[in-house]
């Protein structure tokens, strides 16, 4: 019998109501916020945080300079108007997200940051906007994305279709690139809440405290900026600006939360209702399916006054009943490891598992590694219940040494209720002393693989746009009734590389250029010398006595 | 002589056969010592693979032949090894035909017009030694543990061996348009051999009776013509490489990769560890100071030795294999092979025990340093680094001895044997 707990405190204060939330005049800016708290069988809480800011501006026309700002953000939005960005998703993680405990999230993201942005068509240097963007970046959210540059930046050709409106087919206008080394703290979180618009002041945003969020088993923040329609007929276009956060804990936190326009509170209580109680209880239930499962929600929106009691706060407690429950097992997940011994050669090994029992499902796999670690594609052998596994689209653009990095990408069938494994050697390469990062055996990170599928579902996914869907249901765009998206990201590698003795290059120098000389010098000896008898030579004082005598004009002597 | 030499052939094939077929071959193919980012054989099955994908081998920077290799391994890739093991036998040849014909044959040519001094006589070869020769060269080559790993590697530097081997044959025996297309294709491989033309040259001159005389015009004609046969074949294979893959990215991919020495895996030349090492504002101009090493001994030996090609092309191969950017021991087992041809000079050497020594350490020690570095985690680079400075300065020795020996020789063979001071002692020679 476990016991866990979530205190929300949350109250209301008429007199700040309106100051930065209200509805502008003229204007369709809209802004809605949501938690979705789920608590997870292995014990955890995985609260989902989403903000959506709706902007109805037309950024696609060429010369329209924006400079009403209202709750859209100045700096992003001044970021996308001057790199020409039709989509920009970039998070920040600490943590990896284990598929197998806890499920699947709302929103994957990879271990570090990823950002991946597509530019507009009529960008010309895409190159040098996206170096620029990522040094912006850098800036807007203190984190070190200038560490991204081409040696770790990919064009993937499938696995990273736009999210929002566009038929982009072209991959030339997408770049993808992670930093695995990419260490998430306050200093990130701080202005992701300034991107708020009434930042960490009201809403929810509240209860984003700073040492309760860091003290979680997982932690990400990320944010998603793409065009979207505004009603079903699309007639009129608006930028999405989501920012979530995605964190997983087993501590009670405590907060305070003000009032936005539209803000709710999702709490999951399972299929049964059995797992846990729920108080105080609230008569609105809602269900929602996302990612292939249907779920009873009870919702607790914080615009409507009754939501609060009389003491003008809401805490939700839940207490746990007990261990036990079924819990969804996921369909999709992967694993990744390197196999080999020494420094000279390895092999990365991506596991990916289907757990689904009669379907049999395509997955696109996208592997980026760095230049440094040199795959030998004939050596991929992609294996299922230990039969090769041919698979029927690979696209494979090698490395070229310190420009870009090795991008594979393979669609691969997996069997219903299978393994899969793909196996690739590969060796690891000498770096130049200066390339090494001061901590060189630590290692070096292989970013995580990206499994994309659409994963036939067994619960038939609503197609509907409506504007009431719940953000976390809404985020990934639903296309048909039988299937739904699921991105699944791996563990990234940690490989040792050989390193030479860094304490040595005039050393080396030196020995080095005296071999040479060594042969230089034999060489130039035996080339200008000849051989000749060696009469032996005088002793001083019988040569100056010669030079005497010379002068004089007598013999010399021998 | 026919059957030591079949003998000889039967034993080298069996060993190779016997290593092929056992769990050895994959070991060995790995090994840094035999193969070079230049001529493995992994790489050359990756570009075969890429190039299957639609991919050109060239977009990366795994695969580092010429076009040349992927037309010849394209058709015969299931049957590798089989010409890898016929490369040697062409090796072999050479050295029949070396040692046998030419060598005997001006040493016949100068006992007649009697320029040799009277005490001289054993300094000359008789005709009972120079047989063994050929028997000699070739067992030098075939059954050399170097060759014998790279063979079993399946190295391409066995091949270019041959192609080498070949452009000397066809030099001895005289025939300049076969000679000058087999250099082109030699140079067109790896860039190294183009100064294999000085001697070439030297060569034809001396058998044409053509005088090496700069003010001559009949040196210049024959110059010109050999120099447009040998630019020729290599313009004729260059633009049939431009039009096997439709692209020029292969002069990069393989010249500038020479050249420039992007890949810095160990091997057991000189170049990694320094390149490794080097301060990033110096490189390119160690990396010309390095490359220049390798070209610019050709006019000084060609002037000093423009009497004997035959051991200017020994002298220029042996030091093409000690500098050239990414060496291997199969580079080094084609200019040991020569050895035998100048066995006369044995009493000459100076420091021929120590040389040897030196060297058989050094293959001793590099693998086990290797492995305390790679795998057992207990020593460094500078472990390996070391036994590489140690084998490169023990070939430097071995060559400049041969090479003291050989002018020694010809210092004799003008002055005589035993010299006398000017009262009446023995002398002793030296370089002033």
């Amino acid at each position: 019998f476990r016991l866990s707990s979530l205190i929300g405190h949350i109250s209301t204060c008429p007199s700040l109501i309106g100051q930065c939330c209200q509805r502008h005049p003229g204007s369709v800016d809209e802004f809605q916020e949501e938690l979705v708290i789920r608590p997870l069988h292995s014990g955890d809480i995985y609260a989902s945080f989403q903000f959506r800011t709706l902007w109805d501006t037309d950024f696609l026309q060429e010369g329209q300079k924006v400079s009403h700002y209202r709750l859209f953000p100045k700096s992003l939005g001044q970021v996308l108007s001057k790199f020409s960005v039709r989509e920009l998703h970039i998070s920040f993680t600490q943590g990896f997200w284990r598929t197998m405990q806890w499920g699947q999230p709302f929103i994957p993201s990879p271990p570090g940051a990823e950002l991946w942005v597509w530019f507009h068509d009529t960008v010309s240097d895409v190159d040098g906007n996206w170096k620029e963007l990522t040094n912006v970046l850098s800036g807007i959210f203190c984190a070190s994305l200038n560490f991204i540059d081409l040696t770790n930046t990919v064009q993937p050709s499938a696995s990273f279709k736009p999210l929002g409106l566009g038929n982009a087919t072209d991959h030339r206008f997408l770049r993808y690139a992670t930093l695995p080394r990419e260490i998430v703290c306050t200093e990130n979180l701080t202005p992701w809440k300034k991107l708020l618009p009434c930042g960490s002041k009201a809403g929810l945003a509240v209860l984003l405290k700073s040492e309760k969020l860091f003290h979680s088993s997982f932690h990400s923040q990320a944010v998603h900026i793409r065009p979207v329609c505004q009603d079903e007929q699309c007639t009129s276009k608006a930028w999405e600006l989501r920012q979530t956060l995605n964190v997983v804990f087993d501590l009670y936190t405590a907060g305070q939360g003000k009032k936005a326009f539209r803000s709710s509170i999702y709490l999951n209580c399972g299929k049964t209702g059995e797992l846990f109680e729920l108080s105080p209880a609230t008569p609105l239930l809602s269900q929602a399916v996302v990612l292939g499962d249907r779920r009873t929600y009870s919702v607790f929106d914080l615009t409507r006054a009754e939501t609060f009691g009389q003491l003008r706060s809401l805490n939700l407690l839940l207490r746990w009943k007990g261990d036990g429950g079924e819990m969804l097992r996921p369909l999709l997940h992967a694993e990744r490891y390197v196999a080999g011994f020494g420094l000279q050669t390895g092999e990365i090994h991506t596991v990916i598992y289907n757990n689904h029992p009669y379907r049999a499902f395509p997955v696109l796999l996208m592997d980026s590694v760095p230049w440094y670690l040199q795959l030998y594609i004939h050596t991929l052998t992609v294996t299922s219940k230990s039969r090769d596994n041919k698979p029927s689209y690979i696209h494979y653009q090698p490395a070229k040494d310190r420009h870009r990095p090795h991008l594979l990408e393979m669609l691969i069938q997996l069997p219903p209720h299978s393994m899969t494994e793909v196996t690739v050697q590969f060796e690891r390469a000498l770096l130049k002393w200066t390339e090494y990062t001061p901590d060189p055996n630590h290692g070096f990170y292989v970013g995580s693989s990206v499994v994309s599928a659409l994963v036939p579902s067994m619960v038939a996914m609503s197609t509907n746009f409506t504007q009431d869907q719940p953000l976390f249901s809404s985020f990934v765009p639903v296309k048909e009734e039988s299937s739904y998206f699921v991105r699944v990201y791996t563990e990234p590698l940690l490989v040792n590389l050989p390193t030479p003795d860094f304490s040595m290059p005039y050393n080396v120098i030196c020995l080095t250029c005296t071999v040479v000389a060594v042969g230089y010098g034999s060489f130039y000896n035996l080339l200008t010398r000849t051989f000749q008898v060696d009469e032996p030579s005088l002793p001083l004082a019988k040569r100056l006595a010669n030079l005497i005598r010379r002068i004089r004009g007598v013999p010399l002597l021998t | 002589m026919a059957a030591p030499l079949t003998l000889l052939l039967i034993v080298a094939v069996t060993i190779r056969a016997v290593l092929f077929r056992s769990s050895w071959a994959e070991l060995i193919s790995e090994r840094v010592e035999v193969v070079s980012p230049l001529n493995a054989w992994k790489r050359v099955v990756e570009g075969l693979a890429l190039l299957d994908l639609g991919v050109s081998p060239y977009s990366g920077d795994v695969f580092h032949e010429t076009p040349f290799m992927i037309y010849l391994f394209h058709f015969v890739v299931d049957y590798a090894e089989i010409v890898f093991m016929v490369s040697p036998g062409l090796v072999f040849c050479l050295s029949r035909f070396l040692t046998s014909l030419y060598l005997f044959r001006k040493q016949k040519y100068a006992l007649e017009s009697d320029r040799y001094p009277a005490d001289c006589l054993e300094l000359l070869r008789s005709p009972k030694e120079m047989f063994y020769i050929p028997l000699k060269v070739a067992m030098f080559y075939l059954l050399n543990p170097f060759t014998i790993l790279s063979c079993v590697a399946k190295s391409t530097c066995g091949l270019n061996n041959a192609i080498i081997a070949l452009f000397i044959l066809c030099t001895l025996k005289g025939s300049a348009l076969l000679s000058g297309i087999l250099l082109a294709l030699a140079t067109y491989q790896s860039i190294y051999p183009l100064t294999l033309f000085a001697p070439a040259l030297l060569f034809f001159l001396q058998r044409l009776y053509i005088p090496v005389n700069l003010r001559r015009s009949s040196f210049w004609f024959f110059t010109l013509q050999y120099a447009f046969i040998y630019v020729g074949s290599l313009v004729v294979i260059t633009g049939l490489s431009f039009f096997l893959l439709g692209s020029w990215d292969f002069i990069p991919s393989v010249y500038g990769f020479i050249f420039s020495v992007p890949d810095l895996t160990p091997n057991i030349g000189l170049f990694w560890y320094f390149f490794a090492e080097m301060f990033e504002h110096f490189r390119l101009f160690f990396i010309c100071v390095f490359q220049i090493n390798v070209f610019f001994y050709t006019i000084p030996l060609s002037i000093k030795l423009k009497e004997h090609p035959v051991f200017l092309i020994f002298m220029q191969i042996a030091i093409i294999s000690i500098f050239k950017s990414y060496p291997t021991v199969g580079d080094v087992a084609l200019y040991m092979a020569f050895l035998p041809a100048w066995s006369h000079l044995y009493r000459f050497l100076r420091n021929i025990f120590l040389v040897s020594c030196v060297l058989l350490a050094c293959s001793a020690l590099f693998p086990v340093l290797w492995h305390l570095w790679i795998y057992a985690g207990s020593a460094n680079s500078n472990f390996y680094y070391a036994i590489t400075l140690l084998f490169n300065f023990g070939q430097i020795l071995l060559v400049s001895d041969y090479f003291y020996a050989y002018l020694r020789r010809e210092h004799h063979l003008t002055h005589g044997l035993y010299l006398k001071k000017k009262d009446g002692t023995e002398a002793t020679l030296v370089l002033k």
